[in-house]
């Protein structure tokens, strides 16, 4: 499938079935409300009233009710949206453009350099990824969002490079390959030209249960207060802060944990949907 | 003779592209009777590997065997029969042996355990008497040195070995009737032969009924007692294999004849039948076999009759069967 | 076969060794070094930070550090903890069992009711229980593990009062009591901490097990057996289960990660001494030396269980034993 006609003919696809349709629409609120709401929504960060207004349940004015600093809780889970998707999507980004890099050039090239390439995956595979966050992490006072977005981008192309490398490992003898290298195509040229193009689905794939993962990876981050900093909101960050008031004010964790549910859940169905269509065994 | 196996009507359907369902078998009937070989000829996609599946009710899902059809085994209804009396049946009264005897084994068993779980659904005997019974059975099929070979992995063995194995595993439960579908398909030339032979020998020696299920008309002559000829779902001409072979009479059987290469004689261009076989989904009106007929004309737009062409051989065409050969119509 | 099992044994330790390189290096990749915050922190003078950083070793040349602690962990030194200011292995071994205790409940957990529920999907695929099952599992899956701990907590432990919220003991009970009620006592405290892993886990099994009988009920020796006049539990049982073991084994093999994650979190909330909330504490201390030897230690068992995998697969399908 070419790769301009993938994007139409594959969400026509996808949204005849009805979980990955409720997926998608599920995204498209979440994304919607992650781009428009922050405006018409109070300042997540805003303090207005701590004696006051701190703690108050679910009502008229706070529709998620308000945190122990009288903060609005469903601003914060929507601020925090914001920034987890944006962090998520810029991570995966990093991260599928390494992996797709090396699972090409390992796979295309083969030889000593495919061997230490994957020597080196296999190797990096073993640490648990969170131990590799953890370790470069804990160095900081105060995280930069850059720094965090490339730490997690930089961590999580292993797999995605073993992929892509048996992809390659399965078309490299393929008749368009080998015509191509017959007209006397540079190496280059038939890894990103030829290549390339032909692993977008499972990379697709790969990279959309990725953005699940890095959520996930980022509000554990954020618990352990080595992800996204304050004040900026984030849904780890707020289930860290109602710890105290866990039973006394349910509302403060329980939202921003659906939302982290509803966004991995969401993510999670669509990638197995997509990987449904992409697979080429399908006959 | 007593008849051992009686198929009416039998229907098998898929469901189709738009929802509708779609006869991949569309009406076959025949008969077998005890001692009887018949052999059930055509090429890939006529439905016969799905009869044979039918008479074990073996059809893959989401297939089914629409209720018209009738298969009566003795005075069994196999259609009605649920649960135990199903199993009863399946390696007890009919044995299958199934095509690609690699993909039909279990690779992580021994040959000789798989031999003796078929006789062990069957008979109240001991595992080891079970054991014994399976070597026995290797030995019969003429595998040399039956107790060692036994023991052996499926891909430890040769593809004709492994074909052995299968039709052992077919007699465990001595059945009275062996269904084999395309047994010698997957084997080289060589030991297509051997392999027929030892079915020869099993069958004259056990009394059994057989469903021999192929394409290879050669493999036909001299082995079967009755052909029946199938095509698109349907069985367009029955008859005793020398009444078929002397005269075929269905220009869709002539044509199989026809393009068969011969080494003797004139050498000739080779005449295959023009045009492809035609998918389930898709089945021509009236007579399938109508696009690709050189004798085609007006009444084959409506589905041709089943009548006599001679005695016990009949064919489902609207030509009349002139005394002689069709063929000298061009 | 055994030249194989030599060859995938030395393919262990090198890959053993390349975790150790770079981890090392991992960690001074970070800019600053591991001291630069006890500064800011512990207000350490700069003469005690120079100490320090000799006493550590930290003003040698970054390879010479390295082959320094290489030696070291071959050895079985792992440092010092900069927090507990005892041995980073001591600590580790102390911490270890709790650890061991929980991950390997959560295993048995998944293996066997994982297991089951992939077949029961395989064979009811398509229909409306298959796909509820999915959407469990997926929605188990999609949780922070974290989140959920706090909330069972929350809601099993303080509302209700059925179940101990933290630790492993009841302190109150004396260490003399009979053997049967300290056991209760554990079990007790296991349930959520299980509860909790299990759930965020076990979909990955239910969805291998299930897809790997996909593959292998239309296969032609499944409709062979069932031809031979098996009854159809006997076929599912013997044949089916069998030949699925395979990618599942494989899964086994990539467990241990998922579950070292989700035990750093899980032990943080439900305070289980275990290793996972050792590493949670050790961030919070930037305490490297721990860190490091944590990670080393999880690693290790990672490309152990690579391995064991993949000599149980060599051993169970007669394929590759007697090739």
């Amino acid at each position: 499938m070419g790769l301009t006609e993938l994007p139409g003919s594959l969400i026509a696809g996808l949204w005849r079935q009805p979980s990955a349709r409720a997926a998608l629409v599920t995204l498209g609120i979440i994304t919607a409300m992650a781009i428009a709401g922050p405006p018409f929504l109070p300042d997540p960060a805003a303090q207005p009233d701590v004696v006051g207004q701190a703690l108050l349940p679910p009502g008229a004015g706070h529709p998620f009710g308000t945190d122990q600093l009288s903060r609005d809780v469903l601003a914060r889970v929507v601020g925090g949206a914001r920034i987890s998707l944006a962090v998520a999507g810029l991570a995966v980004l990093v991260s599928v453009t390494i992996g797709a890099g090396v699972g090409l050039v390992a796979g295309y090239l083969g030889g000593a350099v495919d061997a230490a390439l994957m020597r080196l995956v296999e190797a990096a595979l073993a640490i648990p990824r969170l131990f590799i966050l953890l370790l470069l992490l804990a160095v900081w006072d105060h995280i930069p969002l850059a720094a965090l977005i490339l730490i997690l981008g930089t961590t999580g192309w292993f797999g995605t490079s073993r992929l892509v490398r048996g992809e390659v490992l399965r078309l490299r003898h393929e008749a368009f390959v080998t015509g191509a290298e017959a007209l006397g195509a540079r190496r280059a040229r038939v890894m990103f030209r030829h290549l390339l193009p032909n692993t977008t689905g499972p990379l697709l794939v790969a990279a959309t249960l990725g953005v699940g993962d890095v959520i996930l990876l980022e509000a554990g981050l954020s618990f352990l207060g080595l992800g996204i900093q304050p004040p900026r909101p984030s849904w780890g960050g707020m289930i860290f802060d109602a710890k105290a008031v866990l039973v006394t004010a349910p509302w403060t964790s329980i939202f921003p944990g659906l939302a982290i549910l509803a966004t991995v859940l969401a993510v999670n169905v669509l990638g197995d949907a997509l990987s449904g269509a992409v697979d080429p065994r399908k006959s | 003779m007593s008849r051992v196996l009686e198929v009416e009507n039998l229907r098998v359907t898929f469901p189709g592209a738009d929802g509708r369902r779609v006869a991949a078998v569309d009406g076959v009937s025949f008969g077998l009777s005890r001692g009887e070989t018949l052999a059930l000829v055509g090429e890939s996609g006529c439905g016969k590997s799905l009869t044979a599946l039918s008479l074990l009710r073996l059809v893959p899902t989401p297939g089914r065997i629409e209720p018209e059809s009738r298969i009566r085994l003795g005075d069994a209804d196999v259609l009605g029969l649920e649960g135990a009396a199903l199993r009863a049946i399946r390696g007890r009264r009919i044995g299958m042996i199934f095509q690609d005897p690699m993909t039909s084994l279990d690779p992580v068993f021994r040959v000789g355990d798989q031999i003796a779980e078929g006789i062990l659904a069957h008979f109240p005997v001991s595992k080891r008497e079970a054991r014994e019974r399976a070597i026995t059975l290797l030995r019969d099929v003429g595998i040399p040195d039956p107790s060692a070979r036994a023991d052996a992995f499926p891909h430890q063995l040769s593809g004709g070995m492994r074909q052995r194995v299968m039709i052992a595993i077919a007699l465990a439960a001595e059945p009275e009737i062996l269904v084999a579908d395309e047994p010698t398909t997957a084997l080289d030339v060589t030991v297509q032969a051997q392999i027929l032979e030892v079915l020869d020998g099993l069958r004259t020696a056990r009394g059994m009924a057989v469903l021999l299920i192929t394409h290879d008309l050669g493999i036909v002559a001299g082995r079967a007692d009755r052909v029946a000829v199938m095509y698109a779902g349907q069985i367009v001409e029955e008859a005793p294999t020398a009444g078929l072979f002397a005269r075929p009479s269905h220009p869709y059987t002539q044509g199989l004849f026809e393009s068969i290469p011969r080494l003797t004689g004139p050498v000739e261009r080779l005449r295959p039948i023009p045009g492809t076989v035609p998918s389930a989904t898709a089945w021509p009106s009236g007579c399938r076999f109508r696009p690709r007929c050189p004798h085609a004309f007006e009444p084959c737009g409506r589905e041709p009759p089943v009548h006599e062409v001679a005695p016990d051989q009949r064919m489902r065409c609207w030509l009349e069967s002139e005394k002689g050969d069709l063929r000298s119509e061009k | 076969m055994s030249r194989w099992l030599l060859g995938r044994l030395l393919q262990a330790v090198v890959t053993l060794v390349l975790v150790a390189v770079l981890l090392f290096f991992l960690m001074r990749l970070a800019p600053g070094d591991p001291l630069s915050r006890l500064g800011a922190d512990q207000q350490m003078s700069a003469l005690e930070i120079e100490r320090l950083r000799e006493r550590y070793g930290l003003d040698q040349p970054i390879l010479r550090q390295f082959f320094v602690w290489a030696g070291g962990v071959a050895r079985g030194d792992l440092g010092v903890s900069i927090e507990y200011a005892r041995p980073v292995t001591s600590l580790i071994a102390e911490r270890l069992p709790a650890t061991l205790l929980l991950g390997g409940i959560v295993l048995l957990v998944n293996f066997t009711l994982g297991l089951w529920l992939g077949s029961v999907q395989a064979v009811r695929h398509g229909t409306a229980a298959d796909r509820w099952l999915t959407a469990v599992s997926l929605a188990g899956y999609a949780m922070p593990s974290f989140w959920l701990g706090l909330v069972l907590a929350a809601l099993v432990a303080v509302h209700w009062r059925l179940l101990p919220a933290a630790g492993m003991h009841n302190p109150l009970l004396p260490p003399d009591a009979p053997v049967w009620r300290l056991a209760l006592d554990v079990g007790a405290h296991l349930v959520l901490p299980v509860l909790t892993l299990v759930t965020v886990s076990i979909a990955s099994v239910i969805r291998y097990q299930r897809r790997a009988l996909l593959e292998v009920l239309p296969l032609p020796y499944i409709v062979a057996a069932r031809a031979k006049g098996l009854p159809e539990s006997l076929v599912l049982r013997r044949h089916a289960w069998r030949n699925a073991l395979f990618p599942v084994l494989t899964l086994a093999g990539l467990w241990l990660p998922i579950l070292a994650t989700g035990s750093v979190f899980v032990e943080a909330v439900f305070a289980w001494p275990g290793l996972g909330s050792l590493a949670a504490g050790a961030v919070g201390s930037r305490d490297y030396p721990l860190l490091m030897g944590t990670a080393l230690l999880v690693s290790a068992l990672v490309v152990l269980g690579g391995l064991l995998t993949d000599v149980a697969y060599a051993v169970l399908d007669p394929r590759i034993r007697w090739a």
